[in-house]
């Protein structure tokens, strides 16, 4: 009982030095509530197509109102939001483990891969990475799938996780505890799974946000060019929707208003979830933001 | 040093150029077996009633014109001829026009409205992050850290579309969408340009709200760290002005890594901005990538994203090379030889 207690106090204690995470967090979780519980509470099936009347201001029958196909709009944004939360999460994941591949590739074993790896992801990160995404789902066959979108946005988040997870390999292979394991007789993969990548965790974390941020900014950045998953309700579609119906200027601020909040939301969370665990992972800036 | 640090700067900008090049000819040919010829004669077909007879032989014809039907290899190395010349080919979706020409009608503005906006954000972002971080600024400054939090987080494009809710469709202070009125003919007079400038103020706001904040906040983190140098220090020792200690010497010394993050950023922030005309309707890259994407033109797509490639990575190797110049180190060494 004891011990459960003073753990709980630590993490507080720390959340309250650390009020950014917690709070990026919270809002997170907060959207991922939201998801569980209206799927919970409405079916999804209402927001597809002609599942209500078109353009119907918000009222009790529907309380987000609809768009112009008569989709019901709490149900498109319940569905969205996890729909969007899942792609970012997954290609997240994707980035990071690619990430941590090529990360302990180069910066562990250096030599000539070190040097060809670290130029493509230089040159990839001078490239915007919208323009290369436009290229690709352009391309695709006629309907982007979920799995289809997911990969296309993974297929640009790992580079800023490579770099940082390569810089902090560097340095930990010229400190002490390296040599020593290596003369005690472990092999290279026995250090980089039990010597480094314990130390690496604060950093696969802040690499595993900044992946899911930069996923989920690309995501609704091509979904907005009307370049998603066009059959299924997601954030960014839902914005392309409303401005190619210009639900601007027709007055349907009920049309793309929710989206924006969330997506803003979801931002923000990121933003200092990320700003926190660069604190934990840097202890230098806990003063500079 | 100098000379060498040119000419590997150069070399990168090369890397750059061809590696993006080579992106945009293999991507398209990896994505899927896709024949844009095929799709758009299916298109035609659809819009002037079936055609059955000669379709194969029509193919053939497009692909010997557009030099489809030869090896890949010669493909790739008239396809690089090409991009050197700055020529893509037909717009597939308009096709009498040349990709070049609506690229070259639609650069302009994306250039002055991006240009703008991103300098000044870059500039105001940086020294209000910097009075941020200054222990003897106004007060008030603090109070405005969390809208700066906040705009620095949200896309560009959504902010728009808040602001053209607010200003444009609510309060008609502003025109809803587009560069200039209807029914305007584009000449240089007074009255067009003021026009222009009423269509820009919108989007051109979008922008710099949303970079004055990541500029702002980057510049306050260097600034925290730079302020705890010695020769700060050694400065209010001395009993310097404190507009001297700021400018001359905090400011002068985190200048240099916000400049390489100016340079590593702009990707970010074009991608942003192609989004934002969308949102405006302005008639830029972004409305014509737009385009280019619902009519399925692949020569424009590739044009386009090729061109804001370029202007990416000439954009950075001018940071690279005004970079010498803010670090007085370089220079010295250039001095002594």
């Amino acid at each position: 009982m004891k011990p459960m207690t003073n753990h709980i106090f630590r993490v507080a204690s720390y959340g309250r030095r650390n009020p950014k995470s917690v709070g990026g967090l919270a809002v997170i979780l907060f959207l991922v509530l939201f998801w569980l519980a209206g799927s919970m509470l409405i079916s999804p099936s209402k927001a597809e197509p002609i599942s209500g009347l078109p353009d119907q201001p918000p009222s009790w029958k529907y309380l987000l109102g609809t768009d112009s196909n008569g989709r019901q709009l709490l149900p498109v944004m319940i569905v969205g939001t996890g729909l969007t939360l899942r792609i970012g999460f997954v290609a997240g994941c994707i980035g990071v483990c690619v990430a941590i591949i090529l990360g302990f590739l180069t910066g562990y074993y250096r030599g000539l891969l070190d040097t060809l790896i670290m130029g493509i992801v230089d040159i990839l990160l001078t490239i915007p990475p919208l323009a290369v995404l436009v290229v690709i789902a352009a391309m695709t066959v006629e309907v982007i799938s979920l799995n289809s979108m997911i990969l296309i946005v993974a297929s640009l988040s790992w580079m800023l996780p490579t770099r940082t997870i390569r810089a902090q390999v560097l340095s930990m292979r010229e400190s002490g505890y390296v040599p020593m394991a290596k003369l005690s007789g472990m092999n290279d993969l026995e250090i980089i799974v039990r010597e480094l990548m314990p130390n690496l965790l604060p950093y696969l974390a802040a690499g595993f946000v900044s992946a899911t941020a930069s996923a989920v900014l690309a995501t609704i950045g091509l979904e907005a060019l009307g370049l998603g998953p066009q059959s299924l309700p997601t954030l960014g579609m839902t914005i392309y929707w409303a401005i190619s119906f210009s639900a601007l200027l027709r007055g349907m601020w009920w049309w793309w208003l929710p989206p924006v909040i969330i997506i803003a939301a979801l931002f923000v969370g990121l933003f200092l979830l990320t700003a926190g665990l660069d604190e934990i992972a840097n202890p230098k800036l806990r003063r500079s933001i | 040093m100098t000379i060498s640090y040119f000419i590997k700067r150069l070399i990168y900008f090369v890397l750059v150029v061809y590696g993006a090049a080579t992106l945009i000819f293999i991507l398209p040919r990896l994505a899927s077996e896709r024949n844009p010829i095929v799709e758009r004669m299916g298109q035609t077909a659809a819009a002037a009633g079936i055609l059955t007879e000669g379709v194969d032989e029509m193919q053939k014809a497009w692909e010997a014109k557009f030099g489809l039907d030869k090896p890949l290899w010669q493909q790739y190395l008239n396809y690089l001829y090409d991009v050197l010349h700055l020529d893509f080919g037909y717009s597939l979706a308009y096709f009498p026009a040349k990709v070049r020409d609506q690229i070259a009608g639609a650069l302009p503005w994306t250039i002055c409205l991006f240009g703008v906006a991103t300098i000044m954000a870059f500039l105001l972002g940086s020294l209000s992050g910097a009075l941020l971080a200054w222990p003897k600024a106004p007060k008030f400054l603090q109070y405005l850290l969390p809208f700066i939090l906040t705009f620095s987080a949200v896309p560009y494009y959504l902010l728009g579309l808040v602001l053209l809710f607010l200003f444009a469709f609510t309060r008609h202070w502003f025109p809803l969408s587009g560069g200039y009125s209807i029914g305007v003919f584009p000449e240089f007079s007074l009255d067009f340009l003021l026009d222009v400038l009423r269509h820009s103020i919108l989007p051109g706001i979008a922008i710099f709200l949303a970079g004055v904040g990541f500029w702002a906040l980057q510049m306050r983190g260097l600034m925290v760290l730079g302020l705890e140098e010695n020769y700060i220090t050694f400065a209010e020792a001395k009993g310097l002005k404190g507009s001297r200690i700021f400018f001359r010497y905090a400011i002068r010394n985190v200048l240099l890594p916000q400049v390489t993050a100016l340079a590593i950023a702009l990707g970010q922030v074009i991608s942003g901005a192609i989004l934002v005309e969308v949102v405006f309707g302005y008639p830029g890259l972004g409305t014509l990538l737009l385009k280019a994407v619902s009519g399925f033109d692949y020569n424009l797509i590739s044009g386009i994203v090729y061109i804001i490639i370029l202007i990416i990575a000439v954009s950075t190797l001018i940071v690279d090379l005004i970079y010498p110049l803010l670090d007085p180190r370089i220079t010295h060494h250039r001095g002594t030889g």
